[in-house]
């Protein structure tokens, strides 16, 4: 990571040079990507979102091109947003839910990929409850596979559109504090966006319950903290966590009231940030939990932006990868 | 092709755009990404020294609208860059503005990609240099200069808002492919 680009005064023109092309043909994990990989992603999506403002919201770049939204786990926001992308790049989508799927009848999801890759998709968007799932995936199938969250791995899109949006307020990523807080035992959210904004430059705080703290965490290079109020000090994002009960078999704290007393923000906590910092969630909220409503509501609140931004990275990366080879496992 | 036989050939351009459209009422000029840019911004300086008035210029890029996106099997994707057209084109007269006229590939996604955008009175194209070599029914209505070339040779306008130099170099290229031009570069 270049620290000249901290230098006061750099111009223009040092800007660090996105890559010409992604180096694999899947979106697997944020792991992959290097900062010049990142930095094309989030440069292609600049032009998309511009696509999202014309009266014909639509280009004919995939035409012809079959994906497959293949959502094994609930998913409205992601789902939703990955088909608009879809549509609005001219692909023939599919989705297979989990509750209409064979998986339900006992198909494991290797010959569900199987059965799919008959259908000839060029493309397949995973949800997954299983960590590793678009792994297993993208080893017995042609297709491109694109991680649309898998267990509490990973979820890179969702990573790629929060630095998207921070980089629509924030002129860099360099020497940037970003505080992650909530529930990061159980989020694959916060996987994602550690190894993106530690590679981007940013300084990264992780903030929750003791019983919700991701062990060894550290070692991804960020600072871990139980106190809200350390993490939120001089933030220049405070990015929160939903409580994921539904991923929680035993109790990890007291009550949802006691959780907000500790580590709700409030318009209260959030005076300790820095005066132009931006909130961000990943949906769905829970209001009165992480946060309240007049934050979530209120002008630091980029939450929306967030949801608009999704599509157009999601085309970003599904253009990128539509550049490869599509057929008979050469790559 | 130097400097300056660059700067007459689009003030001669200009002068004819006001003479065909009688004056620039109703016009716009949309640059093509990424040299017709710069050139449909000097000709906007040229029609207001000739008017008075200012033309609006936006900026196009057709990558997605490419034809062989979803046929070259292998290579990495072109770079997206922005388009940027501020202005409504219903009704309006659009020059389409480009640095060189090869196949016709480019103008022709151009056109699909202005459509999207609205419905104008008239499209009418701009380029600095027509090379010849057509491969669709293509036109230009403003030429720079006819430049007649073989197929395996390169045509590059360079400008100095892109290169930092006004010149138009033809280069002969390495044998091999012939007619396939270089993905991302100048005119496909």
């Amino acid at each position: 990571m270049s620290t000249a680009l901290d230098a006061p005064g750099t111009a223009e023109g040092e800007r660090p040079e996105p890559a010409p092309r992604l180096r694999s043909r899947h979106l697997l994990s944020v792991g992959d990507l290097n900062r010049e990989e990142i930095l094309l992603i989030l440069d292609s999506a600049e032009a998309m979102k511009e696509v999202g403002t014309r009266r014909i919201k639509k280009v004919p770049t995939l035409r012809g091109a079959t994906v497959v939204n293949l959502f094994l786990e609930p998913s409205t926001r992601t789902r939703t947003s990955f088909e608009i992308a879809e549509k609005r790049l001219s692909a023939d989508t599919l989705n297979i839910a989990g509750g209409t799927s064979s998986l339900l009848k006992g198909e494991t999801l290797v010959d569900t990929a199987r059965t799919l890759e008959a259908m000839a998709p060029d493309m397949v968007v995973l949800r997954h409850s299983a960590s590793g799932a678009c792994h297993l995936l993208a080893g017995v199938c042609d297709a491109r596979v694109i991680n649309a969250g898998d267990g509490m791995h990973e979820h890179p899109t969702q990573a790629l559109l929060d630095a998207f949006t921070i980089r629509e307020h924030k002129p860099r990523f360099e020497g940037l504090k970003v505080a992650i807080v909530g529930d990061l035992l159980h989020s694959r959210v916060l996987r994602s966006n550690i190894l993106l904004l530690t590679e981007l430059g940013a300084k990264v705080w992780v903030c929750g319950p003791r019983t919700l703290m991701l062990p060894g965490v550290e070692r991804f290079g960020v600072r871990a903290t139980t106190s809200l109020d350390d993490a939120v000090a001089d933030a220049d994002v405070v990015m929160l966590l939903r409580v994921q009960e539904e991923r929680m078999h035993g109790h990890f704290f007291p009550s949802r009231r006691e959780y907000f007393t500790t580590f709700g923000l409030t318009a209260e906590r959030l005076r300790r940030a820095r005066p132009d910092v931006i909130v961000m969630h990943p949906g769905p909220m829970n209001r009165g939990v992480e946060v309240a409503s007049d934050v979530a509501d209120g002008p630091v609140s980029v939450i929306l932006e967030q949801v608009a931004n999704g599509v157009a990275v999601r085309m970003a990366v599904l253009y990128l990868l539509a550049g490869f080879e599509t057929n008979e496992g050469t790559a | 092709m130097e400097a300056e036989g660059i700067r007459r050939a689009l003030v001669r351009i200009a002068h004819e755009i006001v003479e065909r459209n009688r004056g620039v009422g109703g016009v716009a000029l949309v640059g093509i990404r990424r040299r017709g840019v710069p050139l449909a911004q000097r000709l906007a300086r040229s029609l207001f020294e000739i008017t008075g008035r200012d033309v609006p210029t936006g900026s196009l890029d057709i990558t997605l609208y490419r034809d062989d996106l979803m046929r070259q099997a292998v290579g990495p994707q072109p770079v997206l860059r922005r388009t940027e057209i501020p202005f409504s084109i219903d009704d309006r007269r659009i020059l389409l503005v480009d640095d060189v006229l090869y196949t016709g590939r480019t103008i022709r996604a151009a056109l699909d990609a202005l459509i999207d955008f609205g419905r104008p009175r008239s499209i009418q194209l701009v380029v600095m240099v027509d090379r010849g070599h057509r491969e669709l029914p293509i036109k230009a209505d403003y030429v720079g200069r006819n430049v007649p070339t073989a197929a395996r040779q390169s045509v590059q306008v360079k400008l100095a808002e892109e290169d930092g130099v006004d010149e138009v170099a033809i280069e002969d290229v390495a044998e091999e492919g012939g007619s396939v031009p270089a993905a991302g570069g100048g005119a496909p």
